[in-house]
């Protein structure tokens, strides 16, 4: 269980995912997918419980976890005053990561030319969440975990989103995103979880990968 | 961890020069307060000459307030802090380089103040040595127990009224050794210069040492 305030954010999750997974949380607002990607990236504790991720418990180990994935929030984490090469190039060295990751990230992200030597202040929220993306992208995580990673990106960028996602997956990389665009996710052939009210429903009817969600969640609260 | 800390100060200091924050608001704010207290002692040249570095200090504090909060707002703004604690860096990478960002900013302030002082209130400074070697240590002081603050308060919405009542009170042995450094180093009252200097260099030595200790925890709770 994980506590926002007083309140129960998410209570009774049993959920396991395998590497390589893309995997969607399916849920209203307030139902507990951000705080659930949140969790999975070791930026949030466990009140009760136990969980692991990418092998590493979360209770005791979550320095570890953060290293190992990227996490696309509601917000950039970039700084308005950088350019976004300087941005990326932060975060890329900050991961250890070279400027060749850099440009290659840009690339990916069509930030080049002009808009690469632009402050992040100065972008619109698209272009943002670009620079958000590439900045992860450097980071060559093991595990992604997007929280609407497409919201205020125009067609283009929506697919380029569907190509890493896609692609990260295919390098054996696992994928945790939440989204309300169904349609759209529908075609990366995701494993479907639903998120109510801070629990785990069920897994999609049409899932064949993954787990009975109808196990005793109460008796085993862990996300793995 | 060394070059994870040099990171932290290049892009802290590359932001501050980009956004000129500390040029057209901190600096000119300091420049105010100093100004005010030449108003208030004016008719008194030889009061305002003997409470100089006291004064001086003063304004330098207030001044530390500002750097230090937009320290941590640009790592708050768009979520970078948790960008932060995600990238791996070594939460002690982290303090340092913080810490050495803001005592730049400090130092650099202190010499346009000191400028400010020499013009407006009429010293002179007769120990160099002791000048700078206050400045420096007092500087590594207030950075060092301001980044700890900072980051002790940065997760809380009353972060900007709470800094000072925190801080202020702490940095008190930076605000009595260094203005008394000062005092030798003008040559206004017969201090012992070095031996506040001592004092100075162990706090900030002390708060060096806490807060690489305690960042990571602080780091987890902002």
């Amino acid at each position: 269980m994980t506590l926002l305030g007083r309140f129960p954010a998410l209570a009774g999750v049993d959920l396991d995912i395998t590497p390589g997974e893309i995997v969607l949380l399916k849920g209203p607002n307030g139902a507990g997918k951000t705080t659930l990607l949140r969790l999975c990236a070791g930026l949030c504790s466990l009140s009760t419980g136990q969980g692991w991720v990418l092998g590493h418990d979360l209770n005791s180990e979550r320095r570890m976890v953060r290293r190992r994935v990227a996490l696309l929030g509601h917000r950039t984490g970039l700084y308005d005053d950088l350019t976004v090469t300087e941005n990326v190039a932060f975060w890329a060295r900050a991961a250890g990561a070279d400027s060749t990751d850099v440009y290659e990230a840009l690339e990916r992200l069509s930030l080049t030319g002009r808009l690469a030597d632009t402050r992040v202040g100065r972008l619109s929220a698209g272009q943002r969440r670009r620079a958000s993306i590439a900045s992860l992208v450097v980071r060559r995580p093991e595990l992604w975990l997007l929280d609407e990673p497409h919201a205020g990106l125009d067609q283009q960028s929506r697919d380029t989103v569907d190509t890493l996602v896609r692609g990260a997956a295919t390098a054996g990389a696992t994928v945790v995103l939440a989204t309300h665009e169904l349609e759209r996710i529908a075609v990366l052939e995701p494993r479907v979880v639903s998120v109510v009210g801070g629990v785990v429903r069920a897994d999609d009817p049409t899932d064949s990968q993954g787990p009975d969600a109808s196990s005793d969640a109460e008796d085993d609260r862990r996300v793995s | 961890m060394f070059r994870d800390a040099w990171l932290i100060v290049g892009k802290d200091l590359r932001i501050e020069m980009r956004s000129r924050v500390g040029l057209n608001q901190i600096v000119p704010f300091a420049v105010t307060v100093l100004v005010l207290f030449a108003f208030a002692l004016d008719t008194d040249q030889e009061a305002l000459r003997t409470y100089a570095p006291g004064l001086f200090w003063v304004t330098v504090l207030l001044a530390a307030l500002l750097a230090i909060g937009r320290s941590f707002a640009v790592d708050l703004a768009d979520g970078a802090a948790d960008r932060l604690l995600l990238s791996g860096i070594d939460p002690i990478a982290v303090f340092g380089g913080k810490a050495v960002a803001i005592a730049v900013q400090l130092v650099v302030l202190e010499v346009l103040l000191g400028a400010g002082v020499v013009l407006l209130f009429d010293v002179t400074v007769h120990r160099y040595g002791l000048l700078v070697c206050a400045g420096l240590a007092a500087a590594a002081g207030v950075a060092t127990a301001g980044t700890l603050y900072g980051a002790l308060v940065a997760g809380l919405g009353v972060r900007e009224t709470l800094l000072p009542v925190l801080l202020l009170p702490v940095v008190a042995p930076v605000l009595i050794g260094a203005t008394r450094a000062f005092q030798d180093a003008f040559g206004v009252a017969g201090a012992e210069g070095w031996a506040w200097l001592g004092l100075l260099a162990g706090f900030a030595a002390i708060y060096g040492v806490f807060g690489a200790l305690s960042y990571g925890a602080l780091l987890e709770e902002a």
